[in-house]
């Protein structure tokens, strides 16, 4: 793609997601999309820290386990000790990170099915500690959690209160959104830069990797806790909206959906775990209305899609540009 | 302390038979089988359909469980996983495929057979009881059985012909198809044998602990661990996991009990701490 190309398609998306679609829901009256499109936001930043994993060659079952944490940590702090929202988000964030390196170090030594089986017990191991230990309050969760106040630098208002506000549900959006972009941006750069190659190496062959030089140790640790950063921001703004966790909030289930969204748009596009969010998320909300057969349908949709385009939805893509360059 | 051995022998001897089935198919083809405690389920169901709902004798519906799972693993060994292997780019993108497949399951079984818990007839009546042992004895009918179903599946890996190809393919896949090992058919009988253990499993275990369409997922979880502790892809590994596992719960649960609900917490974590200094498990290849 040319500059030109790329810098219109970057514009066109933020014009979209910043002003078409908060334009057209408040044309509509369907403010309950605010929420769904959140939702969707927020699993694909957590989505896109699995994908990470995947980049560097490894299976992550595991996000559930961060997005937990991160949700805990933010919930603790703004309860507990009354610190802004605003400032829990990043600890969150480095609380998850800081926590993963520990984490990682022994276990990214593990590969394939190995490393893919810890993460999945780990995110049970989240669980189970949330129920346990005694500042999480058990199974009962934090509840009640103040929404996030107004945010302030040198007496200039940068974020209004959310308590204040007629609709927080557009200001989560916007959030959401927010955080999404960034993410992404972070993501693609971090991709196309020289680690990004070094991570690619990784994915390919560790011992080739390792021979020639690259330090693979430090490598994948730093990938894990940039995913696990992601996931830690995710769940504690989820928290945030919720205005609740609870150790069932984030479970092997979601960890597993996570993994099924980089899968479904494409392990090989920084942008597929975004799509994959967006579509799974909607196709199940769509297929609501079919009632019990929502599952059979949905699971029936997801294995023909497996068969046709095993490469993830942005597979379809190059599938067409082949296939014209082939005609022409 | 005989009864906590004895109620893990006999969890040990179930979990065995499922972490075989699992770890048979990931031996012959790299895929980890997400569905695996959902064909469990399967197989629960139709044993709970013939024998219980239909009056027919236990073996039959036993053999029904575990020839239906056969046919709908050969079928989906054939039309879903070769397919998917042969086109993508990356091998991982299976577990997609297989996790589509458990919620597939999951949905039809939940559509067939209902949400409801569902039960069966004891297989044989009675209680075995000495001092400090109580053993009902259909459970030692079924830890039996179970037992009977190893060795005869080791045997049968061992010494019979397919079981040999099998070997092989595991192995080395290129290695056996070099050597004149018809691979494409022994994947398929593979993941079908793996498919009818399942089956066979939950219609063993229904006939104590009942089934419903709910357990299909925290099963797949625990063979997974098994499978972990053992070795992913040993035959041997996966018998010794599945006793470990059992014994494990048994032993946590009687000694951990006045800790509260922390049995599986600590299992769980041991677990992490014995994979990161062992990370092939007890007996496994170096990475799957």
């Amino acid at each position: 793609m040319t500059r030109v190309a790329k810098a219109a398609s970057i514009s066109a998306f933020l014009a979209v997601v910043f002003i078409l679609v908060p334009v057209l829901i408040i044309a509509t009256g369907r403010t309950d999309l605010y929420y769904t499109l959140t939702s969707v936001a927020l699993l694909s930043i957590a989505s896109a820290g699995v994908w990470l994993t995947f980049f560097i060659g490894r299976i992550n079952i595991g996000q559930g386990a961060y997005a937990l944490m991160g949700g805990y940590v933010s919930a603790i702090l703004v309860v507990n000790y009354g610190v802004s929202f605003w400032l829990t988000l990043p600890l969150a964030g480095l609380f998850c990170a800081a926590a993963s390196i520990l984490i990682g170090y022994p276990i990214l030594r593990l590969r394939g099915v190995y490393f893919a089986m810890v993460t999945l017990v780990l995110t049970e191991v989240a669980r189970l500690l949330a129920l346990a230990l005694p500042i999480t309050n058990g199974a009962k969760g934090m509840v009640s959690i103040p929404l996030p106040g107004a945010l302030s630098i040198f007496g200039v208002t940068i974020i209004p209160n959310f308590a204040g506000m007629q609709s927080p549900r557009l200001a989560f959006y916007l959030l959401a959104v927010t955080m999404m972009v960034l993410c992404f941006a972070a993501m693609y750069r971090l991709v196309n830069s020289r680690i990004g190659k070094l991570c690619q190496s990784l994915q390919q062959n560790e011992e080739l990797a390792s021979s020639i030089g690259v330090n693979i140790a430090y490598l994948r640790v730093i990938a894990y806790a940039i995913s696990s950063f992601f996931g830690g921001v995710a769940g504690a703004i989820f928290a945030a909206i919720s205005q609740s966790i609870y150790p069932s909030s984030f479970t092997v289930t979601d960890s597993i959906n996570f993994m099924l969204n980089c899968f479904f748009g494409g392990l090989g596009y920084v942008f597929g775990p975004m799509l994959g969010t967006l579509v799974l998320y909607f196709g199940w909300d769509l297929l609501f209305q079919t009632g019990k057969f929502q599952l059979l349908i949905y699971s029936t949709l997801m294995i023909v899609l497996m068969l046709f385009l095993p490469n993830g939805l942005l597979s379809l893509g190059d599938l067409l540009r082949k296939r014209g360059s082939n005609n022409g | 302390m005989e009864q906590v051995i004895a109620n893990g022998l006999y969890l040990g001897a179930q979990y065995a038979l499922i972490a075989l089935g699992l770890t048979l198919i990931f031996a012959l083809m790299n895929v980890l089988n997400f569905a695996h405690g959902q064909m469990y389920v399967l197989g629960g169901f139709i044993t709970y359909t013939v024998y219980g709902q239909l009056g027919l004798p236990f073996v039959v519906a036993l053999l029904a469980s575990g020839m239906t799972l056969a046919v709908i693993g050969a079928l989906m060994e054939k039309y879903l996983f070769r397919t998917v292997i042969k086109r993508s780019h990356r091998e991982e993108s299976t577990m997609l495929l297989a996790a589509a497949t458990a919620f597939f399951f999951d949905a039809v079984i939940l559509l067939i057979f209902g949400e409801k818990q569902r039960g069966v007839p004891k297989i044989v009546k009675g209680v075995f009881n000495t001092d400090g042992l109580i053993m009902p004895y259909d459970r030692i009918a079924v830890g039996a059985l179970a037992i009977v179903f190893i060795a005869a599946f080791i045997l049968y890996m061992q010494y019979s012909r397919p079981g040999r190809a099998m070997r092989a393919l595991a192995q080395d896949r290129v290695a056996a198809q070099l050597m004149g090992v018809a691979v494409e058919r022994y994947s398929m009988i593979g993941f079908a044998m793996g498919a009818m253990l399942a089956g066979i499993v939950g219609g063993l275990l229904v006939t104590i602990t009942g089934v419903n369409s709910g357990i299909g997922g925290p099963i797949s979880i625990k063979a997974f661990m098994m499978v972990m502790i053992g070795g992913a892809g040993v035959v041997g590994g996966a018998i010794a996991g599945g006793f470990i596992l059992g014994m494990m719960e048994s032993v946590g649960l009687t000694v951990l009990r006045e800790y509260g609900d922390v049995t599986y917490l600590v299992i769980f974590a041991a677990l992490m701490v014995f994979l990161s200094i062992r990370p092939n498990g007890l007996m496994g290849k170096p990475w799957g």
